[in-house]
């Protein structure tokens, strides 16, 4: 398996940002229309980062689109992940928030820490 | 183009020559006419030919002589750079493991990173000498004690390290192919089509539902110790028996698998990894044999 990693160790992102579940992102996205690109912006919370290893570790990020959950999810490496801002870290007490699909309002609000 | 209309003009020469021949030969047998005619124009073509591409196509066959001399000296130059390695359609390899490869667009692509050799030549077999013909190449190296005393022969006859896998592959092209010569993945290059075969994973005695994907038993409705079994195996006394090949259970796995077509979508040409779009058979550190899907030879 380390070879395997070292091997595709050049196509791997060094410059991710470190956050857990719960913080709020914002991530740029690269959306390819025909011959132009432009990056799309997608922001909200990461209710969970998988347990994957190299080029297929993934995250979670939910937002309320017009009253309509929305998630999505995003491999780390990928090409077109253009950048990760974190907005805000939230205070939480597991590691996949799935509990937060049964929740609205303020229900689903996550504690902010403050640095 | 060219060639046609200088061909055209052959035809057209040959014609008039028959005509001459025709009228200085009257009365003559026909046979020997057409003898005539063949010899005339075989000795007549080559100075037409020549005569005709100095006249009309002198500057457009210098220009085209002097970009064939250009093709032909990158020729060369490739040639000089890759004769360096042998250039085979096949390689042995150990099967690392799966991991996943991004494009340029950010579609994924499952990838499974085969160590391809380096692999030796340990014999050519010849129709002359075997009565087939065929290659034999030699993968990892071996200590000298785990090998007996005829297979270290020929390992020395061969001007090999010890070998601990050697595979044949039919093969008949034999130029520039001697003994001990090494193979690496310079014969490859990405988009090529791969057939790759090794031994599946062996699942031991295996029952029918795993091994034949029947479908058991009910689990409910009263229903007790027949939820994997696999039910009637034939009729009653007609025939009196079972018939032969009827499914049942037994070993599973541990088969020679062939996987064709499968993609080169990255290549590590310093540490020899093969990077296969698609999943391949057996388990990790799975010793596979992989060629071009079609290869001449």
């Amino acid at each position: 398996m380390n070879k395997i990693l070292d091997s595709i160790k050049d196509e791997l992102k060094e410059d991710i940002p470190q956050f857990k579940s719960g913080d709020t992102v914002t991530v740029g996205v690269r959306v390819i229309e025909g011959e132009k690109s432009r990056i799309q912006l997608f922001k909200g919370v990461v209710i969970a980062i998988s347990s994957g290893s190299g080029s297929s570790k993934t995250f979670t990020v939910r937002k309320i689109s017009n009253g309509i959950g929305v998630e999505r999810i995003f491999p780390f490496h990928s090409p077109n992940l253009d950048s990760i801002t974190v907005d805000k870290r939230g205070k939480v007490r597991r590691a996949k928030l799935y509990y937060l699909r049964n929740r609205a309002g303020k229900a689903a609000k996550i504690k902010t820490v403050l640095n | 183009m060219v060639e046609e209309n200088k061909i055209e003009k052959n035809k057209e020469t040959i014609e008039e020559v028959k005509t001459l021949v025709d009228v200085e030969t009257e009365g003559a047998e026909v046979q020997k006419d057409e003898a005539v005619v063949e010899s005339v124009s075989e000795e007549e073509i080559p100075v037409e030919k020549s005569e005709d591409s100095k006249e009309s196509n002198s500057a457009e066959s210098a220009i085209k002589e002097s970009n064939v001399s250009k093709d032909e000296k990158m020729d060369d130059k490739k040639e000089i750079e890759d004769s360096a390695y042998l250039k085979l359609p096949f390689i042995l390899g150990t099967k690392l493991g799966m991991t996943q490869i991004f494009s340029d667009n950010g579609t994924v692509y499952p990838a499974t990173v085969i160590q391809a050799g380096p692999c030796n030549i340990t014999q050519i077999k010849t129709i002359e000498k075997d009565g087939y013909s065929a290659l034999q190449i030699g993968y990892l190296d071996s200590k000298e004690s785990k090998q007996n005393k005829p297979s270290m022969g020929h390992f020395k006859r061969c001007n090999s390290k010890p070998k601990k896998h050697l595979k044949e592959f039919r093969y008949n092209n034999f130029e520039g192919i001697e003994l001990g010569d090494e193979i690496n993945l310079s014969q490859f290059s990405i988009g090529d089509l791969l057939q790759v075969t090794g031994y599946s994973k062996g699942r031991g005695f295996a029952g029918h539902m795993k091994r034949h994907n029947f479908s058991g038993g009910r689990a409910s409705h009263g229903k007790n110790s027949v939820m994997r079994k696999a039910g009637s195996v034939g009729a009653g006394t007609s025939p009196g028996r079972v018939w032969k090949g009827t499914r049942m259970a037994g070993r599973m796995g541990n088969d020679k698998v062939t996987v064709k077509n499968l993609e080169i979508i990255k290549m590590d040409s310093e540490n020899n990894l093969l990077f296969v779009n698609g999943s391949i058979p057996g388990p990790n550190n799975n010793i596979l044999y992989i060629s071009k899907v079609s290869y001449e030879g």
